[in-house]
């Protein structure tokens, strides 16, 4: 049965450790904007040959 | 009256109010969504309302950025009425850059701006790309929430002048102030909550998880070493909750008790104590496993309440005061030169230079032959007045017209505005308590629970010793007010965030508790009840011919009535001198006169008795939005002028409304000339005074708050700043959200003045549901009680009941306040 006094420091530290990178991603702020972040992995990195096409299709 | 006199407003309301006002299709800005005028400018097949919108759109074309257009529709930032000249020299300078650096070192340098016009998708997308725009820039982030922008740059490559005036040509002009440092300090104090907010989650996750075995009645476990193992790890994954997690409870309730008040967090300190060194006793004797769950689970929920309570509108700014309105810089006159200077720095009898639309920053005399100068923003008077040469001008004042000279007089932190300023009335309100209905509530609950519990001790110290204090202790556990502390803070939050969604911004949830005890409401009349656009003028009838409008315009100019005023303007017309006979003035009716032998009346319809044909065409759009004023030619029916009025919408029904539970005052800075017609607006028995300055608008609340009254008042300048921050509530009332208002407690979109009295009410009913979850969490309170009194409160019970209460207490304040939004038509 001792094995569980094992099994639960092993999970806590698990826990912990996550715990640890919560505190991490807030210090490093992470959570100061949580508004922009969801827009901006929206954009796409347009490639120049790309842009003029549609420069001239909106030119109608 | 908006400062900056910027006309953007949020796409998506641009894009509905041109649908509603266009009868015909109206040409949009392809950059920014406004409406084009007649001088509109066609390039490239796009439609630009100004000649600043192409060029940004010329420049984004030339930098390959026009993704800008295609991720939102219209997103530009109108460049109308923008003059940059050299507005922004004074960056050139050494101790103004490190100011407003956050960090340099020889060739990085990082700066974060706030940007109040940040509105969209688009505009994050176009300030991240900054860098491709010009070189030297190496990085730029923007925060949304707050309106801010990080730039990372190469000060050799790229000076900040020329960052900022970047910044501007493309329609995102800063908000410079030097008091930057202290919106630093804000954050860190979020993200503190926020671990402590992880911490005990993760404590009580843990404690949840190893007590799971007691819950099921597995407490005969034939091991006793892991039995008690899992004790001592609850205990361990508890002290961070105790000694971390609650420190801000401690503290409150410390300084409370210091200041002989016993506020909210007494009781629950109280019951934190309690709970620990119970539940620490017990398994050091191994009585039992303790209540380290219900601790920290009480814990856990409170600091989510106080997040909740805390979210407020980061974008924008409450705490302004003079010195983010005045200027930073200013032209000063030294060695045969302008050059710019921080305005702190200005002496006395130094020579400073103001450009039209700048602000005057110190007490000064003019050297210049003449100026206009506007103190709509300091006095409320929508007229710019006449100074002319050896005149003194007080600070605050702008210029409208060609650049002036002007002596400084007074230094600015003596100026004039800025010792009103000082006034002790502006710094009352932090030292008052605040009065909180949970405050109220707790001195009694408190000295209930002390009763409960002492009146349980001695009861059962007549029986058994050790039950006695088993009860005693069982009562301060379960009476720990945890839903009595939830319950505000969820409701005022969600009721925040109704009123936010009809840009109606509070400060903080406080607000609300005020607003729930107005009963006097004291509006200012310019820029608040009026708007800063002029009224459209539109003349209905046979259309006149040039002679006649002469006439028109010579007998208009004899009268005084601000509405003849205005005609006058609005008739494309030289003077030219003729002379008039007869003229006569009927107050309330018109205006008649004899012109070049034609008679000519203008007014009312009565005034207009004795035309020989009836004006039949009338429309009858006399509403109180438009005034109309008739024209007789020879007692001939001629038509009619249609004067939109300067009011905003719907005012007439607000006060009406309004009147029916509130006092009702009107302050002006303006003469008494609209007196009439704000009679027809406001019920009888409101109080009107005009020729207001700022320190008697502030007397006047005074006043009333020593008959004991509750003063919500609203204003939108400088003018009103005073009577704002003394006021119980100050509304600052503006018609573009990032513009600048005065410090206040809250700010409303000025389009949605007319729901005012909605949002009152509203107040009044997140009251009755905070009294509602009060009765539910006292409901709990007393079942708790009755196990506690008769010895029963078994951990187990306290595992269920504690947290049943809070999340119960959560859950109906969350939901009441959005279904009596609803039903109140405000989401």
């Amino acid at each position: 049965m001792s094995v569980i006094v094992l099994l639960i420091i092993f999970s806590i530290l698990v826990a912990l450790v996550f715990l640890i990178a919560f505190i991490w991603a807030v210090r490093s702020g992470q959570y100061d904007d949580m508004e922009s972040p969801p827009v901006r992995i929206l954009f796409d990195d347009k490639i120049k040959k790309e842009t003029l096409p549609h420069k001239d299709s909106s030119k109608k | 009256m908006i400062l900056l006199n910027l006309h953007f407003f949020l796409p998506m309301e641009r894009i509905k109010e041109n649908k509603v006002s266009g009868k015909d299709k109206k040409i949009i800005c392809y950059h920014c969504g406004d409406l084009c005028l007649e001088d509109y400018v066609l390039h490239e097949d796009k439609n630009f309302c100004c000649n600043g919108c192409k060029t940004v759109y010329e420049i984004l074309k030339e930098n390959d950025l026009c993704n800008y257009y295609d991720l939102e529709k219209n997103p530009g930032i109108s460049l109308k009425s923008r003059n940059l000249g050299e507005k922004y020299n004074f960056l050139d300078q050494e101790d103004i850059q490190r100011k407003i650096l956050d960090f340099k070192e020889r060739s990085t340098a990082k700066v974060h701006f706030y940007i109040p016009v940040i509105h969209c998708s688009s505009c994050i997308w176009l300030l991240e790309n900054l860098y491709k725009l010009k070189e030297g820039i190496r990085y730029s982030r923007v925060n949304f929430a707050k309106k801010e922008l990080f730039i990372d740059f190469n000060p050799d490559r790229i000076t900040l002048k020329e960052l900022v005036s970047l910044l501007v040509t493309i329609g995102y002009e800063p908000f410079i102030s030097l008091e930057q440092e202290t919106r630093k300090k804000q954050k860190a104090v979020d993200r503190d909550l926020l671990i402590k907010i992880g911490v005990a989650g993760f404590c009580f996750g843990n404690i949840m998880l190893l007590s799971f075995p007691e819950y099921f009645g597995f407490e005969g476990i034939d091991d006793r070493i892991i039995h008690r193992f899992i004790s001592w790890v609850n205990v361990a994954l508890a002290l961070p909750v105790v000694f971390y997690c609650s420190t801000e409870y401690f503290k409150s309730a410390y300084s409370g008790l210091k200041q002989k008040y016993i506020n909210i967090d007494v009781p629950i300190s109280l019951g934190i104590i309690t709970l620990f060194s119970v539940s620490v006793i017990y398994v050091a004797f191994q009585i039992g496993p303790g209540y380290l769950d219900s601790l920290s689970g009480l814990l856990f929920f409170l600091l989510i309440g106080r997040w909740i309570q805390n979210k407020t509108y980061e974008g924008l700014s409450f705490e302004r005061d003079y010195k983010s309105y005045f200027p930073l810089a200013v032209n000063r006159f030294q060695n045969g030169d302008y050059h710019s200077v921080a305005v702190n720095d200005l002496k006395e009898k130094d020579s400073i230079l103001i450009r039209n639309q700048e602000i005057v920053p110190a007490d000064s005399i003019l050297r210049s032959e003449q100026a206009y100068i506007d103190y709509s923003f300091v006095t409320g008077e929508s007229e710019p007045v006449q100074k002319v040469q050896n005149e003194l001008i007080y600070a605050g004042g702008r210029q409208v017209g060609s650049a002036i000279r002007l002596e400084v007089q007074k230094k600015v932190s003596q100026s004039y505005l800025t010792q009103l300023w000082n006034n002790e009335a502006f710094k009352k309100k932090d030292n008052s308590r605040l009065q909180t209905m949970v405050n109220k509530i707790s001195k009694y609950f408190t000295a209930a629970v002390l009763f409960i519990a002492f009146s349980g001790l001695i009861i059962w110290l007549g029986i058994s010793m050790e039950k006695a204090w088993f009860v005693f202790t069982a009562v301060l556990i379960v009476a720990c007010p945890c839903a009595l502390s939830l319950s505000t803070p969820f409701t005022l939050g969600n009721a925040m965030n109704v009123l936010g969604r009809n840009h109606f911004y509070l400060k903080n949830s406080f607000v609300l508790e005020k607003m729930m005890k107005i009963s006097h409401i004291v509006f200012d009349k310019t820029g608040t009840l009026t708007h800063s656009k002029k009224g459209f003028i539109q003349f209905k009838g046979n259309n006149l011919n040039s002679q006649e409008k002469i006439w028109i315009a010579q007998l208009l100019s004899n009268s005084t009535h601000p509405l003849s005023r205005r005609i006058l303007n609005s008739i494309n017309t030289t003077l030219i001198p003729v002379p008039i006979h007869e003229f006569k003035e009927l107050k309330g009716k018109g205006i008649s006169g004899v012109v070049e032998d034609h008679e000519i009346k203008m007014g009312s319809l009565d005034h207009l008795n004795d035309i020989s044909d009836s004006p039949n065409s009338i429309s009858s759009d006399d509403d109180f939005r438009h005034s109309q004023v008739h024209i007789s030619i020879d007692k001939r029916y001629r038509g009619y002028f249609s004067i939109e009025n300067d009011y905003r919408n719907g005012l007439k029904g607000l006060m009406l409304r309004l009147g029916r539970y509130y006092d009702l005052s009107v302050l002006s800075g303006d003469r008494e000339t609209e007196q009439d017609l704000l009679k027809s607006l406001f019920p009888e028995g409101t109080s009107m005074k005009f020729r207001q300055q700022p320190e008697q608008k502030l007397d006047y609340i005074s006043s009333i708050q020593e008959e004991g009254g509750q003063v919500l008042m609203l204003g939108d300048g400088l003018n009103d700043a005073g009577a704002l921050v003394k006021s119980d509530l100050g509304v600052a009332v503006t018609e573009d959200i990032t513009a600048f208002t005065p410090a206040s407690d809250a700010i409303l979109d000025a389009g949605n003045l007319h729901h005012l009295d909605k949002f009152i009410r509203f107040s009044v009913t997140a009251k009755h549901i905070i009294i509602a979850s009060f009765i539910i969490s006292f409901l709990y309170n007393i079942v708790g009680m009755g196990f506690a009194v008769l010895g029963k409160l078994t951990p187990i019970v306290a595992a269920i009941l504690m947290p049943a209460s809070s999340i119960s207490v959560v859950i109906f304040a969350t939901f009441a306040v959005n279904l009596m939004a609803k039903q109140k038509k405000l989401i």
